[in-house]
């Protein structure tokens, strides 16, 4: 079927490469999910719905963005077919055909036993199936991270980790992707009253941020989509920030890292790594691969969230975001952004275009801990970051930021009072944890008490100083 | 049955595997829909407790796309699918007894609109003081069955009369299945008013009758089929009945075919989940340990309705001993009646919650004599000539515990490992390690003697090919495969010649629970004696064939043998028809011997034991409670098992699931009684980094069951859960470590990074008292 024009004549629906062919999607709801249109319009029901919600991966698919080379898992039920425009897109369907050979990936994990049920497989395999595209012989480390976005409830995941091992051994990157030509991302889309918008510059994002009071602003959508996910609603007009160039960028000055707001936490986690490695450790545990690959380091700051894991991360490094709206451009620091819980200084025009952070002074010392109940891929009870300036055995500077201990990530500002000028010891440290209680006064909820919480935020400072002194192991998982 | 047959002890893949890596095993949600199929959605109540004032359809009913809102006023047979007990609604009617308790149904040509319209239904509430935890019960006296009670000897005088007594308590908490697959069905009107109903579901029979006593129709008018479920470990057993007969309901009102899918978040809060228990404990014992006298009370968290909790709570009775033996014991069981959602049937069932409480009194007799837990259980085992009653007066007959954990002990190189985690302790302070050993007995059999059935139907093509079917369902556990390994020995035949195929209820009536790990114990059997039928009526023609006895005949390697005669076993298919031979049977099996007395709780309810131990290594964060698992060893007995790869992937599975029960996944409900933790968000189940990265995981080998079972195999997939409750004996054994083993750690289950941090401040304060 011919799919409907627009009224300048040009054809619209969502386009994007489905296997390798070239696919329209003429009357799905820009904002359906890509789990939804497959399951539904694409009758592609290899791709499973465990949670809608993107913790669970049944629904992993492997995208490549429009221009990239890239292929990355990503949750098909977080995603929807507005970013999909002009990407192309694997799901299990598209690694062997009826009647063809499996795929080396699955028939490693039918060699290991790594199905029982089988719901959640299709997932791990495309998830396993981005791994192998990397090349190399990831290590377990590697395999875990690469699975951390999927969950299975039958094997105990032994075998499917063997699996992993087996198919990506000595895998070279075997250009399985479909490299065809992916069709332009379009600027505009309309079905029926929806209408989704995609500029290609800042100037244009702003000016459609204005005529559209009121729109939906989307990044990488991975919390954003749990409405249209879960709770069924689609907004009228969607602008996405996916395709704007400037926002795209990420750039290094002698002075500072500068990450646009467009660019998703897989694509800054080197660089973030580099020079903070805590915070590379932090951001490996963000979510999940599917979500860092959709997910944006300014997304997780705008929505506000009080157990972001960035955000306190990022208020311990003084950073400071990039504001561009109708009155121009205005920088200030992320400590001012969060205003109450789930707002910001965002003006209504206004968008954040990106994030600066500072490059580490001297002997400066930056560590941050996540504490949950599960290590990988979940949301923090409490998230500490620390940055520490050492003066012969004095504290001549310490910024610490929490998450999960007030409605907003917030500075620790007593505690740091407490702690500036003072000697370097563990006893100082615990000493000082007991401001805490002037800084914070969290809540009870399904994560941890407050009682937890306060206790645990004075522990991490202990855990700050013994690490820092050189305690050899100091987190369960460096043994 | 003779141990040289191909097909059964054989690692072969699970009968799916290809289509499950290609994605195109079909689940329920994945068959194509029949033109007019409709979606629907349930209205669930906001409240805990609370009465129907009134329910306002108009708006739902006007909303587009809608066919029907249906109430339990529209049910035209009985509301009531409960399992055990009677009424137990599938739709609330009056009053709503849990928060989340479906009151109407909502059917539309999309989900969407099936969703929109859900939110339009107006219900009136009147809310009622609520019971929502199991003090709560208690103290209300509030049960959905009455209170059990086992008893052997006098276990008041034996306590009283001992050198030396404690008394404590310890909870643990419930457990969410988190199956892949959510709760689903489909029900498509045939003629006459019948029914077919895909269900997720593993009792299909109890889904035929949920769905036949809700529209008031004989059972033979609702065929059920299940061909596979995105797992189910006990969660489908009976919960299922509640969705299909919905779905059933919409399709027998609207004569349209209906799915109802629950989405995560409302199966999380819709159906029944593992009981959480609360444990007090009075024994006496001698200055070794050996535990002269015990009281032990067990009160399980049933839920709003009575659903299988009485048999859970009796399971949990009859496994508080495990391994040892218990002279004098009183056990008090009490089914917690409260306006939460009714907990059922999962892995265990009851049993890991009583083992958790024994292994609880082993360890606090220890820390009170300054004993070695381990020189404690030695002092405490079942024996081989005396000793070794149940209290429940089962002989504990072919025990194996001493075998395998002389073996365990030797494989994991316990002393040598004690050692290293001393080393370690003495050199961190922040991070503590800690070991334990789990050794487990579970017994094998329903302890409802009528569940212990099993029927299957066999037959043979023309062309050598054959069909099965049996009562058993699929939910990943691998059944189907081990049945067909053991119709394919039967036969002679490779195991690609014989076709699986879904379970239905009009190809084998009136089955059982596929549960109890008892799947391939009754299935395998009656497969057995179906393909063994029709062997021997084929062995009737072949023997006139080749001019032999019927007792030369063998068959084997896909032929059929008479000394050096032979022909294809395809040719003597055919020639059987020719000579007008069936080539189809049923089979069934009974188990032997299992009784059991409700009233006096005593009997022989298991028709064996499994044993197994597990070690497990864990490491603490003094200052953050964050845990890990750094190695697990596991020996299993597994008898002579059917498929050594199915049965190692059952006790990895199982051990990592009871990992998540005792560590990452708490079920947090508000003061309001609303679960909190209701998709994965919030509720945590083992990732793959949380599998210990050194595990090792064994069957016993060369211990075929000295019962007759099929194929001298044992059943596997309850016992391995049981296992993990190592993981939390060595976290505890971390925290007790820091007070020198002089106290008991204040640790309830699931020991999650805040509950292990307040026991490590706990007992820390506590020693800095003494």
């Amino acid at each position: 079927m011919a799919p409907p024009l627009n009224r300048s004549g040009q054809e619209t629906g969502v386009r994007f490469l489905l296997n390798g062919r070239e696919h329209v999607a003429p009357s799905a709801l820009p904002t359906m999910t890509a789990l939804d249109y497959l399951r539904g319009e694409a009758g592609l029901r290899g791709t499973k719905e465990g949670c809608a919600e993107g913790d669970c991966g049944a629904c992993t698919v492997v995208m490549v963005r429009h221009g990239g080379t890239r292929p990355e898992a990503i949750n098909a039920c977080l995603y929807t077919l507005g970013q999909l425009d002009g990407a192309s897109l694997v799901t299990v369907e598209g690694l062997s055909g009826r009647d063809e050979a499996p795929d080396p990936v699955q028939q490693a994990m039918i060699s290991s036993h790594a199905s029982q049920c089988g719901f959640c497989t299709p997932g791990f395999v495309m998830a396993l199936w981005a791994l192998r595209q990397e090349g190399g012989a990831p290590d377990d480390d590697a395999i875990h991270e690469a699975l951390a976005g999927n969950l299975c409830r039958c094997t105990g995941y032994r075998p499917i980790v063997e699996a992993a091992r087996q198919a990506c051994r000595n895998a070279p990157p075997d250009q399985e992707v479909p490299d065809r030509a992916t069709p332009a991302p379009q600027e505009s889309l309309t079905t029926g009253d929806a209408l989704w918008l995609a500029p290609a510059t800042l100037d244009g994002l702003l000016t459609l941020k204005r005529s559209h009071s009121g729109a939906l602003l989307l990044a990488g959508g991975t919390d954003v989509g749990l409405q249209f996910s879960k709770e069924r609603r689609h907004a009228a007009v969607t602008i996405s920030t996916s395709h704007v160039r400037e926002l795209r960028l990420m750039s290094e000055t002698a002075d500072a890292l500068h990450i646009g707001a467009a660019v998703t936490i897989s694509e800054a986690l080197p660089a973030c790594e580099e020079a903070w490695p805590a915070l590379g450790a932090i951001m490996r545990r963000f979510g999940s691969r599917q979500i860092r690959n959709v997910a944006t380091v300014a997304g997780n700051l705008a929505n506000a969230s009080p157990i972001g894991d960035l955000a306190p991360c990022l208020m311990a490094l003084d950073a400071a975001l990039d504001l561009a709206g109708p009155d121009g451009e205005r920088r200030i620091p992320l400590e001012g952004f969060f205003r109450a819980y789930r707002r910001t200084a965002l003006g209504d025009a206004e968008v954040i275009t990106r994030i600066r952070i500072p490059r580490p002074a001297d002997r400066s010392v930056f560590r941050a801990w996540k504490i949950s109940k599960r290590h990988d891929q979940d949301i923090s009870a409490v998230i500490g970051a620390f940055r520490v300036i050492l003066r012969d055995d004095r504290i001549a500077d310490m910024r610490i930021a929490f998450g999960g201990m007030a409605a907003v990530p917030a500075r620790a500002l007593e505690t740091e009072r407490a702690l500036i000028d003072q000697t370097w010891s563990e006893g100082t440290l615990r000493d000082a944890g007991g401001a805490l209680e002037r800084d914070f006064t969290p809540i009870d909820d399904q994560r941890a008490s407050a009682a937890y919480r306060l206790r645990v935020a004075a522990n991490l400072l202990i855990r700050l100083y013994r690490d820092v002194a050189g305690e050899s192991a100091v987190e369960v998982n460096q043994t | 049955m003779n141990a040289s047959d191909a097909a059964v002890f054989a690692r072969a893949a699970h009968d799916s595997a290809l289509e499950h890596v290609t994605g195109r095993a079909r689940f329920i949600d994945d068959m194509p829909e029949l033109p007019g199929t409709l979606e629907v959605v349930l209205v669930t109540s906001p409240h805990a407790h609370a009465d129907i004032v009134g329910i306002d359809l108009a708006l739902a009913r006007a909303s587009p796309g809608v066919h029907a809102v249906l109430t339990a006023a529209d049910i035209p047979g009985t509301n009531d699918i409960g399992p055990i007990t009677d009424s137990e609604p599938a739709i609330a009617c009056d009053v709503a007894e849990y928060a989340g308790a479906p009151v109407a149904a909502v059917a539309a040509t999309t989900f969407d609109q099936a969703f929109t319209a859900a939110g339009l239904v107006k219900v009136t509430w009147s809310q009622r003081p609520a019971l929502l935890t199991i003090d709560e019960a208690l103290g209300h006296e509030a049960y959905t069955s009455p209170p059990q009670t086992m008893k052997r000897g006098d276990s008041g005088a034996a306590i009283a009369g001992a050198r030396h007594r404690i008394s404590g308590e310890v909870r643990c908490g419930g457990q969410d299945h988190f199956y892949l697959e959510s709760h689903i069905a489909l029900a498509v009107p045939r003629d006459n008013g019948d029914l077919d109903v895909l269900s997720s579901t593993q009792h299909p029979t109890e889904v035929q009758h949920a769905v036949a006593a809700v529209l008031g129709i004989p059972f033979s008018s609702v065929t059920v089929e299940v061909r596979r479920m995105g797992g189910g470990f006990g969660g489908k057993e009976s919960q299922a009945s509640i969705i299909a007969a919905i779905a059933a309901l919409v399709a027998a009102k609207t004569g349209l075919p209906a799915k109802l899918r629950l989405r995560r978040d409302a199966d999380m809060i819709v159906t029944g989940k593992r009981h959480d228990g609360l444990f007090r404990y009075t024994a006496g014992f001698d200055s070794r340990g050996r535990i002269e006298g015990v009281d032990i009370m067990i009160a399980l968290k049933a839920g709003n309705v009575a659903d299988l909790s009485s048999s859970v709570l009796t399971r949990a009775m009859c496994h508080v001993d495990n391994c040892y033996f218990l002279p004098n014991i009183t056990v008090r069981g009490y089914p917690c009646r409260t306006n939460t959602v009714s907990n059922t049937a999962f892995r265990g069932f009851g049993g890991p919650q009583g083992m958790l409480a024994i292994e609880t009194v082993v360890e606090h007799v220890a820390r009170h004599l300054g004993l070695d837990v381990d020189d404690v259980r030695d002092a405490n085992w079942y024996g081989t000539e005396d000793r070794n009653t149940t209290p429940y007066g089962q002989q504990v007959s072919h025990n194996l515990i001493g075998t395998i954990v002389t073996r365990l002990r030797s494989a994991a190189d316990w002393e040598g490992t004690r050692r290293d985690i001393e080393r370690f302790n003495a050199a961190n302070r922040t991070l503590k390690k800690g070991i334990a050993m789990m050794p487990a007995k579970f017994g094998i059999s329903f302890n409802v003697p009528r569940l212990n059935q099993a029927g299957a139907l066999v037959h043979v093509y023309t062309d050598g090919s054959v069909h099965l079917n049996h009562g058993g369902t699929e939910m990943g556990q691998g059944l189907f495969i081990k049945v067909a390994q053991v119709v394919a020995s039967v036969f002679g035949i490779a195991l690609g010649d014989v076709k699986v195929s879904a379970t239905r209820t009009d190809k084998v009536p009136n089955t059982v629970a596929t549960a109890a790990s008892s799947g391939s114990d009754l299935n395998g059997m009656a497969a057995f004696n179906a393909a063994t039928t029709i062997r021997n009526r084929m062995a009737d023609v072949a023997a006139r064939i080749l001019g032999a006895t019927v007792d030369a005949i063998e068959f084997r390697h896909g032929r059929v043998y008479a000394g050096n005669e032979s022909l294809s076993f395809a040719r003597l298919a055919e020639l059987s028809w020719d000579e007008r031979v069936s080539l189809s049977a049923t089979g069934y099996y009974a188990t032997p011997g299992i009784t059991w007395d409700a009233d006096t709780m005593t009997g022989h309810p298991a028709h064996y034991y499994t044993f197994g131990a597990a070690i497990a290594v864990v490491v603490i964060d003094t200052l953050t409670g964050e845990s890990r698992v750094l190695k697990t060893d596991i020996l299993q007995d597994c008898g002579a098992s059917l498929n050594p790869a199915i049965d190692i992937g059952q006790i990895e599975g199982g051990f990592v699931q009871g990992q998540g029960w005792l560590t990452s996944e708490e079920l947090v409900w508000n003061a309001d009684g609303h679960l909190l933790t209701h998709g994965p968000s919030t509720y945590k189940i083992p990732g793959s980094r949380d599998v210990a990265p050194d595990f090792n995981v064994h069957i016993l080998p060369d211990m075929p069951n000295p019962v007759p079972t099929i194929y001298r195999s044992k059943a596997v997939g309850e016992p391995p859960l049981l296992l993990a409750i190592s993981v939390w004996l060595a976290i505890r054994d971390a925290v007790a470590r820091l007070a020198g083993y002089r106290h008991l750690p204040r640790l309830d289950a699931p020991a999650t990074p805040e509950a292990i941090l307040m026991a490590v401040d706990d007992i820390l304060a506590r020693d800095s008292c003494r």
